[in-house]
């Protein structure tokens, strides 16, 4: 079945084979077809049965610590001169981010489909500690992907997944981050195909993953959309969220695409500048192609080889995003700023003094972009942004960028 | 021409009854000119089909070895363009060999898939491997290759059921290309007992020739794989040889050909001798 290019409803995407109107798709070898079809199946099945529903929502409850808050950012309100400024407190989650919504879905799933080993890859270290969680919690050897720059960058992150009994296995290829971390985990799954589970951290890879990690996030933007109407009685105006692969962003956009007046936007990472050619910022410098099982935006050259994304911030260190978001750009549901690395770090900066949260580096290109929506919403506006994780696993590159010694 | 080429190398194979040898290498690697030059010879050291890689950044379904070889062809400027330049280079010497080039769908889909079957066929290419475009996907590229009368090759491996099987060879031709392991490729060895009935599966469902690779690496295995199926594919074992001649300073060249010369005749005479 097919669906129309210019929607009606938003939600009811995508299609059966996995399209966000040309986005998505399934490009993977044809040992992994099997395996991603049987994966359609079962996440249909469970996603229709109320006892896994009723599983997911006990753990989000109880270990995830859900519903994460909606605070009022008061003093950044002020700051910004007027639109009431929400944050959506997914930094507050056990593991610290908005990661393991999707990592308890996904190993709920796996345990249902009999699966006795979980592969995963990370880049910021947030979803690879996500993934160690569940594998602990539910007794499932767990081997995580990192390429060795961000092992470098991530230290803390790396001897958590240790100490919740993951391997991490550094991987060398390419500028060794996030892609080729997302490489070397297919060629682990190709290659062990009976018993392994690949649990993707984010809303890209060939169908079902870009709609199944969207409706386990979507947990975000339901608790918001809640939240907002008990505190001021009216949806908000606009909201916002950072864009890597983009998966807090697509949680807390998807229940509000049908609603007209949200408007929405994505926070994509541009490092050095747009102008430069280190930034990962694949819708805005980008252009349609196949990588990792879908057909999204990707960073390539005129011959089609993908390119090394570039951020300060590992979790948003990809040349691609995820398919839903290439396909909500095109057909102009949403918009999407980018935001540079230093605007990122004064931002970051500007969120721990004033609210006394340190945010991760990744919201914190959401956050450097308050200013800008505030103004197009207005004084009477209201604005709800995912911080979708804690900074504390930033710090040490943050003070490296300022030239302080820790 | 094109889709003739193979059929017509495989009934004469079939009618010497012996497998056909089919070598791997990667355009650009080490460099064009000696890649080129590795392609001229591969005929006379007994290839009796070309695979040439076209390199891409992110080669998901291949080991460690052809990951190198992609990345020394990229590091050496290779492009699509340059591949097919090779293509047209190799085909002013050579008018029988079938060559089959094989690689990734993102530099396809960058060229155009129109532009890039018509530039294949002009160049003389016969057909197409890409390893990340699984049937469901593949109707716009199989339309711009059939008009331009190019085989696009299918892969079927050891997870693909008998269910799926008519799914994998629909719009295919030329011959089938079983994947003999679940796994990366040059990483695993093939198991020749456990490829009998696969192939003899897959050419029952396809009524076209098998190829197995992805797990070739002696001419012992590639010999036992001739016995049963219709051709051997050896990839990465060619490619070690060139990446360890590189760093000595012997000819590349006359390397990978010796290696290749070797499987050949394991091919070339699995029937004959049976082991």
């Amino acid at each position: 079945m097919s669906l129309p290019a210019t929607p009606n409803d938003y939600t009811a995407y995508p299609d059966s084979a996995g399209r966000f109107g040309e986005f998505g798709g399934r490009y993977v070898a044809e040992t992994l077809m099997p395996l991603v079809l049987e994966l359609d199946r079962a996440y249909a099945e469970a996603k229709a049965d109320p006892a896994f529903q009723a599983e997911l929502k006990g753990y989000l409850t109880h270990y995830v610590g859900r519903p994460s808050p909606l605070y009022f950012a008061e003093r950044l309100t002020r700051h910004f001169g007027g639109a009431k400024i929400y944050f959506k407190r997914e930094e507050l989650n056990h593991t610290g981010a908005h990661k393991i919504n999707n990592c308890m879905g996904q190993i709920l799933l796996a345990r249902r489909m009999g699966k006795t080993r979980i592969i995963a890859e990370t880049g910021a270290g947030q979803h690879g500690v996500a993934s160690a969680t569940v594998c602990a919690r539910f007794d499932l050897p767990c081997v995580v992907y990192m390429g060795a720059t961000d092992v470098a960058r991530q230290k803390p992150n790396v001897f958590r997944m240790n100490l919740l009994g993951a391997e991490v296995r550094p991987v060398t290829s390419g500028a060794a981050t996030l892609k080729d971390a997302m490489n070397e985990a297919m060629r682990d799954w190709v290659t062990n195909v009976a018993d392994t589970y690949y649990l993707i951290g984010t809303a890209a890879g060939p169908h079902p993953y870009p709609a199944m990690v969207r409706d386990f996030q979507a947990v975000i933007g339901a608790e918001t959309r809640e939240q907002i109407l008990e505190l001021e009685g009216r949806l908000p105006d606009a909201v916002v969220a950072c864009v890597g692969g983009g998966s807090n962003a697509i949680g807390m956009f998807h229940p509000f695409l049908n609603d007209e007046g949200v408007r929405i936007y994505g926070v994509e990472a541009s490092g050095h500048g747009l102008d430069t050619d280190k930034h990962a910022a694949s819708l805005t410098g980008g252009r349609p192609g196949v990588l990792h099982g879908n057909r999204t935006y990707l960073l390539q050259d005129d011959d089609g080889q993908i390119l090394d994304a570039h951020s300060i911030s590992a979790g948003l260190d990809y040349p691609g995003i995820g398919p839903e978001h290439s396909w909500l750009h095109d057909v102009g549901r949403a918009q999407y700023l980018t935001c540079t690395d230093k605007e990122a770090l004064e931002a970051f900066q500007l969120c721990a003094e004033l609210e006394g949260i340190i945010p991760a580096l990744e919201s914190a290109h959401a956050l450097a972009k308050l200013g800008e929506v505030a103004r197009d919403v207005g004084k009477d506006g209201v604005i709800a942004l995912c911080l979708s994780g804690r900074g504390d696993k930033d710090i040490f590159t943050v003070a490296d960028a300022l030239g302080r010694q820790i | 021409m094109t889709k003739d080429r193979i059929d017509r190398r495989f009934a004469a194979l079939a009618a010497e009854d012996r497998a056909a040898f089919v070598a791997y290498i990667m355009a650009g690697d080490p460099d064009a000119a000696t890649a080129l030059e590795i392609m001229r010879g591969l005929p006379a050291a007994g290839a009796d089909i070309i695979e040439l890689g076209f390199p891409f950044s992110d080669p998901m379904a291949e080991g460690p070895t052809i990951q190198r070889a992609s990345q020394r062809a990229l590091a050496g400027k290779m492009t699509t363009k340059g591949v097919l330049a090779t293509v047209r280079a190799f085909r002013e010497g050579d008018e029988d060999t079938p060559v089959i080039l094989m690689g990734y769908l993102n530099p396809l889909v960058n060229y155009g898939f129109e532009a890039f079957a018509r530039d294949a066929a002009e160049a003389g290419a016969d057909g197409l491997i890409v390893v990340d475009c699984p049937p469901e996907e593949a109707d716009p590229l199989v339309d711009a290759l059939d008009a331009a009368n190019l085989s696009l090759i299918r892969l079927a491996t050891p997870t693909t059921d008998d269910a799926r099987l008519p799914v994998v060879v629909k719009r295919t031709s030329g011959f089938v290309y079983y994947v003999s392991v679940a796994g990366v490729t040059g990483v695993l060895e093939a198991d020749a007992d456990a490829v009998a009935p696969a192939v003899a599966r897959v050419r029952a469902a396809s009524g076209l020739p098998v190829a197995v690779g992805f797990g070739i690496k002696t001419p012992d295995r590639a010999a036992a794989v001739a016995r049963v199926a219709d051709a051997a594919v050896v990839g990465s074992a060619l490619i070690d040889e060139l990446e360890s001649n590189l760093s000595s300073n012997k000819n590349v060249t006359s390397a990978v050909l010796s290696k290749a010369e070797e499987l050949a005749n394991a091919v070339r005479f699995a029937r004959s001798n049976k082991a």
